[in-house]
Parts: structure tokens; C-alpha cells; sequence
């Protein structure tokens, strides 16, 4: 699965883009939340507050219930602010 | 018409190129949007705007195409800019043809504040105590929902 970050949750995490391979009890966006959060201080810090987080999954915006499978492309960023 | 680009444009060729060849278009409006030189007191030396390649053109024309959907419009173009900004900049340009005014004003009204509440853009301004990511204004999800239908 491909993850993205954007914004400052780019900054955070120290990257712009990477594969993972979703594990299986995530089944879900703010299930893969919660496993991204365990993998170093820098994804705890991006997800800190997730309140204001925004996510996509395959380039269309999606609540955090939203359901994964693998090989989605799945995006992190702040409330968009362009215009 | 959607363009993503790091360029600056020339609205009056813009417009121009949008209305030419259909004289059933009486009317064309646009929005422009700048690069302002201050924010929450600050002077701003510099804009980075970040982008969702692959998405942003998705929600632009998802955004353009319920435009059409809802207003009898002959043509539309949005234009956004990315990378690094100066005050003064242009930074977006909506427009919207049709045969009357109503409808070209209202379309060129929606498109900007849908567009402020769904591209996936991210501004970065940059003052001399350093760089802030702009924060989202809950005033731009109310300008952005009197444009929801009531069946949402």
C-alpha cells in the first residue's frame, strides 16, 4: 500500500511517500493510524491530534472509517488552505 | 479547462481565449486570488504552496464539472500555481462563461469556494521569525456550504 504525507505531516514524519504492507487487523484509515503512530516518534508527533489530520483514500477525501485494502493509495494531510 | 502549474498566467489572454469563437456567451467573470504581504500581524516575505499531484487535477475537475452540472455555463477554466510565491503573485484564476451574467457570477462564486475547501493545496507562508503552515478558517467551510445541496 502506498501512504503519502503532506504539509507538516510530511515535516513529521520525515517523509514525503512510502510502501507498506498493511497488516491484518488494520482494516481501516484510522486503524492504520494507530499502527502508524507505534512506528517511531515522528509519526506519534504527526498524529498527535488527529483532529487536524485529513485523509484520502485514492484521491478522494474520506472519513477515518473508511475501509483499506491493500494496494489503495492512501493520503495524510492537514485541512487543505489553497485558493 | 484545468491547468496546475508552477508558471504565472496572463488573465486577460485568459479570458480572452475562454470566450473566443462562441458568441452565444454574453457574459464572463472571474476571481483572482494574490499573495497577501501580511498575516496575523506578520509581514510575509515568501508563499510555498504544496500539492497532491494526481489529486488535485481529480477534485479540480470533479469541482468544474458539478459547475457545469448545475449552472448553464458555455465554458469554465481554474488555474492554480504551486511552488514558491512572492507577495503580489497571482496564486489562482477562476472563470466562467455563459450566456447571462447569473450564472456566470454564481459558477465563478462556487468554484473558488469549493475549490478552498477541497484541492488538496497546503500554503506555507513565510515571514522573517520563520515559516507557518496557514491554518484552515472555519469561514471558509461556511462560504463553502451555502453551496451544499439540501439533499447532502
Amino acid at each position: 500500500m502506498k501512504v503519502l504525507y503532506f504539509a507538516w505531516l510530511k515535516e513529521k514524519t520525515g517523509i514525503g511517500q512510502e510502501d507498506v504492507d498493511l497488516p491484518g487487523d488494520v482494516t481501516d484509515v484510522a486503524g492504520l493510524i494507530d499502527w502508524l503512530k507505534s512506528r517511531g516518534d515522528g509519526y506519534a508527533s504527526a498524529f498527535a491530534d488527529v483532529t487536524t489530520v485529513r485523509a484520502a483514500v485514492n484521491q478522494e477525501h474520506v472519513p477515518f472509517d473508511h475501509p483499506l485494502r491493500n494496494g489503495d493509495e492512501v493520503a495524510f494531510f492537514p485541512p487543505v488552505t489553497g485558493g | 479547462m484545468i491547468r496546475v502549474q508552477q508558471d504565472d498566467f496572463d488573465p486577460g489572454q485568459e479570458l480572452d481565449a475562454l470566450a473566443r469563437g462562441n458568441a452565444a456567451i454574453g457574459g464572463v467573470c472571474s476571481f483572482i486570488g494574490l499573495v497577501r504581504d501580511f498575516a496575523d500581524g506578520d509581514s510575509i516575505t515568501a508563499m510555498t504552496l504544496e500539492h497532491y499531484p494526481g489529486m488535485t487535477e481529480k477534485q479540480l475537475a470533479d469541482i468544474e464539472a458539478e459547475a457545469q452540472a448545475r449552472w448553464p455555463l458555455d465554458a469554465t477554466l481554474i488555474i492554480h500555481r504551486y511552488g514558491e510565491l512572492k507577495p503580489g503573485d497571482r496564486i489562482v484564476m477562476v472563470a466562467c462563461a455563459s450566456a447571462h451574467r447569473e450564472a456566470a457570477f454564481e459558477a465563478c462564486h462556487f468554484l473558488i469556494d469549493w475549490l478552498k475547501t477541497k484541492a488538496p493545496f497546503w500554503k506555507k507562508e513565510h515571514a522573517r521569525s520563520g515559516g507557518k503552515w496557514v491554518e484552515a478558517k472555519d469561514k471558509d467551510d461556511v462560504a463553502a456550504m451555502r453551496w451544499r445541496k439540501d439533499e447532502n
